[in-house]
């Protein structure tokens, strides 16, 4: 009777184990996802902020985590990926403990009083990491914030730039030779963003050695505020992909979006000077009166009046109720001799203006009560004494070039981008490698959004979930889009299949308001 | 005999109950083994839950039935377009029931049953791909309930009586899909409470055209457990003026636990029994699950379920004059409509596959056991209210319960 009962308790317990609910196609197992003919069992990602998940004006783990390359391992695990390394801060707060100054906390979103929401740098914490401390080992992530083309292949870069100089092995070690040194099967390049971009972000007062033909880097601007000359790029990158696919190892090439839509750029608009009717009169007197004062002052010195008169017209600003474009500083010259001008619709302001400023009439006029008694004086008719004429012109405030990219510097920067954006896709032909046209995706978010499950995503500042605080770099958001695109590339070029991320499980800015 | 209750536990296994929403069928061992058809078979105090009438055609004065099943169940979900997959922690529910009746004259009996039809308990991975909607819920519901019953003649009664229930809830998940503080913990709430109480009642009739032929019809009514005493808490949130605070708050919500409506048979031929039973249960009562917090803070999440139907089958065999064998069949339909499927109750339409026995130790005493299996097919569903778009993929559950008890009559 004892053997009997085992018998039926062993099927029991059979019937219980094939109670273990199972899918008739799991995804773990059989052919649905693979690497096509590319390996990912070692994939090494190079590049700059963007590589490392910078974010919010600083790197920080969590930023980390989010990078693009990290999400795009997890990918790469479902078919033979391997293991993939970060060159992880020590927090969540970001900078260094050594220099708050250059390396200042992240930023978060914060609440004022009135609740009014606003960019502000952390303090719940203070930075942890070590400016000098070195992490001992090569890293599947070899992003470095603020890295140009031609510092990749740079010995000495480490000394020179701290968030490689906490992953370098050597002080003479470079990134793409220590990259090679991991024998990676796969690999990520999205480099050249700040070769335009430092100079884009301030304002473009750093020189665009396409026009003064340098191609010596090492005589550019330590800050980073130049543009990389065309052929310094070509041969920097070439460079770097030589290297690279050696051995024909497999890899993708991101190209480089136009830095001029990141919300950087396009938060604060260049005619916030919105007047009313009587305001707006009263602009127009004050330059009509500036245009009256330049007619007499040039004609004093012996000029004929009619060209007085056509010279000084370009100061009789008209100014209308609504919204009205800012004054710019410009270059004093013979036929602009006070240096300013009425901005363009092209030109852009940048996120870091100061916007209390604005309000007081930075970009238009301060208007003091001596000016206004003087005004006063020239609708009745009076002649403003030379001081006076002085004091009327001293009131003009217009935009300083540091807060602004004008036309010029718009060209420059286009220029360079289409010349790199050109060597980037003919080297990733060349190669047979993946091509991502990154760049097609941030012009789609900037004009009019990239539709997901949850919703858009656009470039607005705080809003549109594609940029982090800082105006430039990504939400984790915008670095699922990036993955996602990179695995269309990828498909397309080795026929892999690979699954993608939904954009909405990815988060966009955060808000504290642990913010002293 | 002895390959017979072999053929019975292999149909059993191999074959698979329980029932859609968080309706969970395992309210008697007897009735259980015959895929928990009871409304027509006069067999155990069972009746007080299936059909309070009947109780008054049991053939002893006193009975009593008590019995337990341990429920597993187990969920798993993936999504092809994503190459993600979970699967619930397997957790164990055990359910328990009591019931007793005593024939106080010819044409009157009274009883008192304690069971627990309403529950649900699942637990899938913290911050898996849909903890926007849930982590983990424990929800159970108790119900006591005294009836009476009344004998009009030998073809017909009546019964019924009150029901009180105590319920509880335990239910986290997090508050969206990217919601976390500065260092990235998700932030999620926690609704607790415990003994929320109401009333409801059921009643039953039984009419038997013959001695062998029973029909019968019962009707549970619907009970809504309104939670407002319990305790919300807010865990891992930013600290941000747009952000609720951290720590605990009140919170008010309501859970409907339906009406379900019975009618069916029971015929007995020499030595064998045949059930069959049609439950008609209306949760189309459950239009929304709605939280309100103590902090102002709300949680609206859209359910629209829709009135289902379990079609019920079950067979009893006196094998010898100790042993009773038992087996049982449903069909069961899921009140869960497309695009409104929450992985908090993940249940689709069923097969349940159930089986027993009973073995007589003395006149007066027998142990019964059952056990059922659940098969569901394996679903392409999604939640569409979440934050952050749908929530969807491919789930496919598996729910076992083996069960004992005892029932004594004298």
């Amino acid at each position: 009777m004892i053997k009997n009962n085992i018998k039926y308790l062993v099927i029991l317990a059979l019937g219980l184990v094939a109670c273990e609910p199972e899918f008739d196609n799991p995804i773990e197992e059989s052919g649905n996802f693979t690497s096509g003919d590319a390996d990912f069992s070692a994939y090494v990602a190079l590049g700059n902020s963007l590589t490392a998940g910078f974010a919010d004006g600083a790197l920080y783990v969590t930023g980390q985590e989010n990078s693009f390359p990290n999400i795009l391992s997890k990918q790469f695990a479902i078919a033979g990926g391997g293991e993939f390394t970060q060159p992880l801060m020590s927090d969540n707060v970001g900078g260094f403990v050594e220099d708050a100054v250059n390396f200042p906390p992240r930023l978060v979103l914060a609440f004022d009083a009135d609740g009014n929401p606003g960019p502000a740098r952390f303090t719940g914490e203070s930075p942890s990491t070590s400016i000098s401390a070195n992490l001992g080992s090569s890293f599947n992530n070899m992003g470095v914030p603020g890295a140009r083309v031609y510092h990749l292949d740079f010995a000495g870069y480490a000394t020179l730039n701290p968030y490689y100089g906490r992953f370098a092995q050597s002080p003479t070690a470079t990134v793409v030779d220590e990259a090679v040194a991991q024998s990676p099967t796969f690999f990520s390049l999205w480099i050249g963003n700040n070769d335009i971009l430092g100079y884009a972000t301030s304002g473009g007062v750093g020189q665009d050695h396409n026009e003064t033909g340098n191609v010596d880097p090492s005589t550019y601007s330590p800050a980073g505020l130049d543009i990389t000359n065309n052929n310094v790029f070509a041969a920097a990158y070439s460079g770097l992909v030589a290297k690279l696919a050696a051995n024909n190892t497999e890899g993708v090439l991101l190209n480089l979006p136009d830095v001029t839509s990141l919300p950087f750029f396009t938060t604060v608009p260049n005619n916030a000077l919105v007047l009313d009717a009587t305001q707006a009169a009263s602009l127009t007197g004050f330059f009509q009166a500036v245009a009256g004062i330049v007619t007499a002052q040039v004609a004093g010195t012996g000029v004929p009046l009619e060209q007085a008169q056509a010279l000084a017209s370009q100061y009789a600003i008209a100014f209308n109720p609504g919204p009205n474009r800012f004054l710019l500083k410009t270059d004093v010259t013979a036929t602009n001799p006070l240096g300013f001008r009425q901005m363009t619709e092209e030109e852009l302001l940048l996120l870091t203006i100061d916007s209390a400023a604005l309000a007081q009439g930075y970009g238009s006029v301060v208007l003091t009560p001596e000016v206004l008694q003087i005004l006063g004086i020239l609708q009745m008719g009076g002649t403003p004494t030379p001081e006076q004429g002085a004091m009327v012109i001293a009131a003009i405030d217009a935009i300083e070039d540091k807060d602004v990219l004008d036309s010029s510097e718009l060209d420059a920067i286009g220029a360079a981008r289409t010349a790199y954006n050109s060597t980037i896709a003919s080297l990733a032909s060349a190669n047979g490698l993946a091509f991502y046209n990154v760049s097609r995706d941030l012009s789609q978010a900037a004009n009019g959004g990239i539709p997901f499950d949850g919703g858009v995503i656009t470039s607005d500042f705080v809003t549109g979930g594609g940029f982090s605080l800082d105006g430039v770099h990504p939400t984790p958001r915008a670095h699922a889009l990036v993955t996602n695109g990179i695995l269309d590339a990828i498909e397309l070029t080795y026929g892999a299949k690979l699954p993608r991320v939904n954009p909405a499980d990815f988060g966009t800015i955060t808000v504290s308001n642990e913010v002293n | 005999m002895r390959k017979l209750l072999l053929l019975v536990l292999f149909v059993s296994v191999t074959m698979v109950t329980y029932a859609g929403g968080y309706r969970v069928s395992v309210q008697g061992q007897r009735a259980m083994a015959m895929g928990h058809t009871g409304v027509a078979v006069v067999n155990s105090a069972e009746l007080v839950f299936f059909n309070p009438a009947g109780l008054v055609y049991l053939e002893n004065k006193l009975n009593v039935s008590v019995g337990a099943s341990g429920i597993f169940t187990d969920v798993i979900y993936q999504n092809e377009n994503l190459g993600i997959s979970s699967e619930t922690d397997n957790s164990v529910g055990t359910p328990l029931n009591l019931y007793a009746s005593y024939q106080l004259t010819d044409w009157m009996s009274i009883g008192l049953g304690v069971y627990t039809p309403y529950g649900s308990e699942v637990t899938w991975p913290t911050d898996w791909a849909g903890s926007q909607l849930v982590n983990n819920i424990d929800l159970a519901a108790i119900y006591i309930q005294p009836v009476v019953s009344f004998k009009l003649s030998d073809h017909f009664s009546i019964g019924g009586g009150p029901i009180y229930v105590t319920g509880s809830v335990n239910f986290n998940r997090n508050a969206s899909r990217t919601t976390t503080d500065i260092d990235g913990v998700r932030s999620n709430i926690t609704v607790d409470d415990s003994g929320v109480t109401n009333w409801g009642w059921s009643v039953g009739a039984m009419f038997n055209p013959t001695e062998n032929f029973h029909l019968g019809f019962s009707y549970r009514s619907e009970i809504i457990i309104e939670s407002e005493d319990g305790e919300a808490t807010f865990a891992n949130f930013p600290n941000s003026p747009a952000a609720p605070a951290n720590g605990t708050t009140s919170f008010r919500a309501e859970l409907p636990l339906p009406a379900e409506l019975t009618v069916g048979l029971s015929y007995e031929y020499k030595k064998w029994l045949f059930a069959f039973d049609y439950n008609r249960q209306f949760w189309d009562v459950y239009e929304s699950l709605d939280i309100t917090f103590g902090n102002g803070q709300t949680s609206i999440n859209p359910r629209n379920y829709k009135n289902s139907s379990v079609y019920r089958f079950g067979l009893q065999y006196d094998a010898t004059e100790k042993i009773t064998l038992r087996a049982g069949y449903y069909r069961d339909e899921s009140p869960v409509q497309p695009g409104f499927f929450a992985p908090e109750t993940p249940r689709n339409d069923s097969d349940g596959f159930s089986g027993g026995l009973s073995f007589a130790i003395s006149s007066k005493l027998a142990i019964d056991a059952s056990f059922f299996y659940l098969r569901f097919e394996e679903v392409d569903e999604s939640y569409d209210f979440g934050d952050g778009g749908p929530f969807g993929g491919t789930y496919k559950s598996s729910a076992f319960a083996p069960g004992l008890g005892l029932t004594y009559k004298m």
